[in-house]
Order: structure tokens, then C-alpha cells, then sequence
């Protein structure tokens, strides 16, 4: 399971307010902090209606691999921002994301080749988000040919099926589970996975429990990648467990112990 | 044709065992173990960096219960647990001596660590190859002696056994003090061997210092599942499982002349064949067939069985020539 920290998020006040300020300090402390959970990405996303986007994406993500080495997830709909951050960003970027318009994929693929990026796709088009699953493996589809032609491999392409918060939406939870399983199917080898898992619990009562729950069930349907809360202890032994109930890893004892361990160091 | 190749991402962990005088023990070379990145001579998919090794058995008490067949070509040194390791070694090409002290045993002559100490000692005087030592299995007699042997023999870096989950702490400690490796055996079990390892390296031995022994049958009893479990170590191992990616050790001669087949005298088994060639023959089938699951180290018995068998890994390595 590849596990992308969400936390460095303009929407979050500390780090609303740490670009305002531009202070390094708290984006510091959540790289760290994420990276010692376990993070194997860190998503990076300047927020909402930020003056000069460009300039505080490559600021962020400089501030982040100030740090750490973690690869960032450059999380924006601005291509200008996106090609800022990949200029300054060290290592495997994974860009976040372009979306199955033709326009945005020829916008979009091209950087990721050029930089040697992942790509996000999200399984929507102009006219917004499919509502049932083979409308948006058909996005997949379109996604993955468009990544073909552009000589990127596959294996760097993660389809997000895009799940909408479920106390709004919740016709669209088992749609994306159908689309996980139907995107697996597409290629051999198939491209990977992923997830924006907090939009599922948005607004919810028992956010944690929602996500925990959700995650399992996509797991179970080929997930293979998500953007989550690394910090949350009890949704990361759920990462731990259904790799066990999948038979991933070798069940013993003190696998809980183990993940937790490995996270740690 | 197009080979189908699958992309490992896990490896098994090398484990030297014996120190040489540069680095504090008296071994006149050292046998490292493991490293492997694919499963066993799929010379395409992965390397074998280090050849499977055989150990020979070697005890400080007359093996009783060891058929005559496999008595008769140590019968000259039987008594001499230092003159019969010079003989596996110097005679029989041995790349390690693993010495079993069953004469510390309760029910046998019931030895106790001073005995245990010079025995090991005398061992380690007569040759320069690296030791496996055991205790004689019984838990509150190995752990009065074993680490008294471990101190004897430190600086050494022996691998030593055996620990099991009910009984792993006190060795593991004379490990880590006097500088030796560790044998981790499970019973037929994966899970434990996992578990085992995590234990053990929670006490702060490192992991590149455990082997593990997943238990075996001989051929004829039960061998497929044995086999299937230590397939499941590798695999482990190959898909990233830390806790599984230690290399192997097997005792191969133990089990194959348990076996009837192996055991029964010419007289009360006419139509089988004679009993040395069969014998050695079930021990060699056993450790061939483990060699495939994936075994590092041949705990053996018969020298004309380790002669045959070192011949067979050499012919499988050397086909790996030029493929890799």
C-alpha cells in the first residue's frame, strides 16, 4: 500500500497560515512527522486563492525536501504551479493530477514525462463526475491510452475513481469500489490505484470510523495507493491488518507491533 | 520464446558465520550464507551469491542410535569429538562442522558445562572451518550450558542453537554477548518462525545474525509440507517480509535416517536393496528436495551422500552461467 500524507494542505489553518507567513517551521514539522509515520509521499497543496501559486508551490515543496527526502505529490489544478514545483522538487514527483479532458492530458502528460513524474488521473471529464463505475472506467480508459501514447509506463499512472463524501453521495462509495476492480483489468500490468480517502467521511459524524471502514473495503477491491491521514494510528493498523487478511504479509503474532515499528524507525 | 519473469523486490539477508583472526576469532575462513534475490537456481530471475553449504554432524558422545551404515565411516573417531571433526573437514571436505552436545543430556551421560566448554574448545583447536553448536534439546539443560559454550567459544562467531518461542531468551543472550549467530526453529509453522524472529531481534540481536530452521521430514514423511513451508519463507523474503528473509538451515541427515527406509538392516529388508545405498540415497533425495525449497545450510550425515549432493549444487549453479 503506498500512503500519501494529506496534511500539507493550505486548507489546514497551520499550514493556511504558515504560507502566509511564509514560515518553514510548521511545514518542517508535518513532513517530518508524516515521513515518520510512514509516509512514502507527502501531498502538497497551497490551498485555495493563494496570490502567486507558483511561487508558493516551489517554495513548499523546497521547504518539504528541506527535510526529508519523501517524494512530494504536487497537488494543484495549475499548470503553471505543477511545472514550479516539478523544477524545483528532487527525486520522483507525483503529480496530483489531471483529470480524462483531452486538453488537460496534453497539458498535463507531457510534464510527467519530461520530469520523470507519476501521474494521478481522476476518473472525470467536462462534464464532471461520472455517476456509476463503468463511466468512469471508460475515463480510465482514455487516461491510460492518453498516458500510452505520451511513453509513460503504467506503473506510474494512478487512477483515482474520485469517492464523494458519502453523507452527500452515497451512491457513489460502491461505484468507486466497482471502478477499483474494473480499473485492475484495463492492462497487464494494470495501472495502480488511488484514493482521496478523507472526502468520503467529509462532514460526517465519526470521520475516522468512516475512513477506517472505507479503506478496508477498497483495499479488498485492489486499492493500491491512497492519500490519507498518516498520523491516525488506528486507520494505519487497518493498512496493517488488511495486508494481512489479504495475504500480503505472513500473519505472526506481533504483526501490529512490527507495522507500528517500521513506521516509527 | 519470451520468459515470463516475476520482479522481486524483497532479498534473503547473507549471514557470515566464523570470524577469522582479522576479525577477533581463530577460523581459518568464514561461510557466509543467503543473499539470494529470486527463488532457488531460477539462475533468470535472481542471483545466488552464496552456494548452499554443507555442514557435517559431528557428536561428543558415540551416536548410538545412528544406523551401523552411518556409524562406519566415522567408527575410527567416535570417541574424539575433535579427531571426528578433522575428519569431516580434512577427509570429507565439510564446510562447516556442526557439533550436537548430546552427551550433556539427562537421560544420555548427563555432561555439564565444563565438559561442554572443553569439548567445544577441543573442536574449535582441531579446525579452522566455522561451527554450528547445539545443545543436546533439553530446554533447562541447553540453557545451563549453552551459555557457557557460547562464552567458550567467543569472539568465534558460531551459530548456535536451538531456540524455539518457549525457550529462546537465554540464548539469544550469549549471542549477543560473546559474538555468535542464532538458530531460530519453528515448528512447521510460518507464522511462528516470523514471530520467533521478531522476538528475537526485539531483545536486540540483529536480524543479520538469525538463521532460521523451519523443521523438515525426511522423503516419504511429510516432506511436501516442509517443503512448502520453507517455499514460504523465501517467498516472504522475496516480497520485502524483513522478519522472513533470513536464509535457512536444514537437518537433513537427522530426518533421512529416521526413516524406515534408511534404518532397516539388509536382513529385515531383503527386497529393498542394501541398506548403505538406500540410505544414503533417502538422505541425499531429502537434502535435494530441500535444496529446491530453498535450504542454505545441509546439516548432513553421510559423507558419500554430501559428496553426491555438493556435486549436484555445483552442476546447478554452474547452468546458471551466462543465463543470469
Amino acid at each position: 500500500m503506498i500512503l500519501i500524507g494529506e496534511r500539507i494542505n493550505g486548507l489546514f489553518k497551520d499550514v493556511g497560515r504558515a504560507i502566509a507567513e511564509r514560515n518553514p517551521e510548521p511545514i518542517h514539522a508535518l513532513a517530518i512527522a508524516q515521513t515518520r509515520a510512514g509516509a512514502h509521499f507527502l501531498d502538497v497543496n497551497t490551498g485555495p486563492a493563494v496570490d502567486e501559486p507558483e511561487k508558493v508551490m516551489g517554495w513548499l515543496v523546497r521547504t518539504v525536501q528541506e527535510v526529508v527526502d519523501t517524494p512530494v505529490s504536487i497537488d494543484t489544478m495549475n499548470v503553471k504551479a505543477l511545472e514550479a514545483g516539478l523544477a524545483v522538487h528532487k527525486g520522483r514527483a507525483l503529480i496530483n493530477s489531471t483529470t480524462g479532458e483531452r486538453a488537460k492530458l496534453d497539458a498535463i502528460l507531457p510534464l510527467a514525462k519530461e520530469y520523470g513524474a507519476r501521474v494521478i488521473g481522476l476518473a472525470m471529464n467536462e462534464k464532471g463526475v461520472p455517476k456509476d463505475a463503468n463511466d468512469r472506467t471508460a475515463i480510465a480508459m482514455e487516461i491510460v491510452a492518453a498516458a500510452d501514447e505520451y511513453g509513460i509506463s503504467l506503473q506510474d499512472v494512478f487512477i483515482d475513481p474520485l469517492i464523494l463524501p458519502v453523507g452527500v453521495a452515497q451512491e457513489h462509495a460502491p461505484e468507486v469500489l466497482e471502478t477499483l476492480r474494473q480499473v485492475r483489468l484495463l492492462a497487464d500490468p494494470p495501472p495502480r490505484t488511488v484514493v482521496g480517502l478523507s472526502n468520503v467521511s467529509q462532514k460526517t459524524k465519526n470521520r475516522s470510523l468512516v475512513n477506517r471502514t472505507f479503506l478496508a473495503m477498497a483495499m479488498a477491491c485492489g486499492l493500491d495507493a491512497a492519500i490519507l491521514d498518516v498520523t491516525d494510528q488506528e486507520l494505519m493498523d487497518v493498512v496493517a491488518t488488511a495486508n494481512i487478511l489479504l495475504n500480503k504479509e505472513v500473519y505472526c503474532d506481533s504483526y501490529l507491533e512490527v507495522a507500528r515499528r517500521a513506521h516509527a524507525g | 520464446m519470451e520468459v515470463l519473469k516475476e520482479n522481486w523486490t524483497g532479498k534473503v539477508r547473507e549471514v557470515t558465520i566464523g570470524a577469522t583472526r582479522d576479525r577477533g576469532g581463530t577460523r581459518t575462513g568464514s561461510v557466509t550464507v543467503g543473499g539470494e534475490t529470486g527463488l532457488p537456481f531460477l539462475h533468470f530471475e535472481g542471483i545466488t551469491p552464496n552456494p548452499p553449504r554443507i555442514a557435517l554432524e559431528v557428536w561428543d558422545t558415540a551416536p548410538d542410535e545412528w544406523p551401523e551404515v552411518v556409524r562406519e565411516p566415522y567408527a575410527d573417531v567416535v570417541s574424539d569429538p575433535a579427531a571426528w571433526a578433522e575428519k569431516c573437514v580434512g577427509e570429507y571436505g565439510a564446510d562447516l562442522v556442526m557439533l550436537r552436545l548430546a552427551s550433556c543430556d539427562p537421560d544420555r551421560e548427563n555432561r555439564g558445562p565444563a565438559d561442554a566448554q572443553a569439548t567445544v574448545k577441543s573442536v574449535l583447536s582441531a579446525v579452522g572451518v566455522p561451527l554450528i553448536i547445539i545443545g543436546c534439546g533439553d530446554p533447562d539443560k541447553d540453557n545451563e550450558v549453552m551459555p557457557a559454550v557460547g562464552e567458550a567459544a567467543a569472539g568465534e562467531n558460531c551459530l548456535i542453537g536451538i531456540a524455539r518461542q518457549e525457550n529462546y531468551k537465554s540464548l539469544v543472550a550469549t549471542c549477543m554477548v560473546n559474538g555468535h549467530n542464532i538458530i531460530a526453529q519453528s515448528p512447521l509453522d510460518i507464522n511462528i518462525a516470523k514471530q520467533l524472529n521478531i522476538l528475537i531481534t526485539e531483545m536486540g540481536l540483529a536480524p543479520e545474525r538469525i538463521v532460521i530452521d523451519p523443521m523438515s521430514g525426511a522423503l516419504g514423511y511429510g516432506i511436501e509440507y516442509c517443503y512448502s513451508i520453507m517455499e514460504r519463507v523465501r517467498l516472504g523474503a522475496l516480497q520485502g517480509d524483513k522478519m522472513l528473509a533470513m536464509p535457512v538451515v536444514t537437518f537433513v541427515g537427522q530426518e533421512a535416517w529416521r526413516a524406515k527406509e534408511a534404518k532397516e538392516p539388509d536382513d529385515r529388508a531383503p527386497g529393498w536393496g542394501p541398506q548403505l545405498k538406500r540410505g544414503v540415497a533417502w538422505e541425499l533425495m531429502t537434502a535435494v528436495a530441500l535444496l529446491q525449497a530453498g535450504a542454505d545450510i545441509m546439516v548432513m550425515r553421510h559423507p558419500a551422500a554430501a559428496k553426491v549432493f555438493r556435486q549436484h549444487v555445483d552442476q546447478l549453479l554452474s547452468q546458471g552461467e551466462g543465463v543470469a
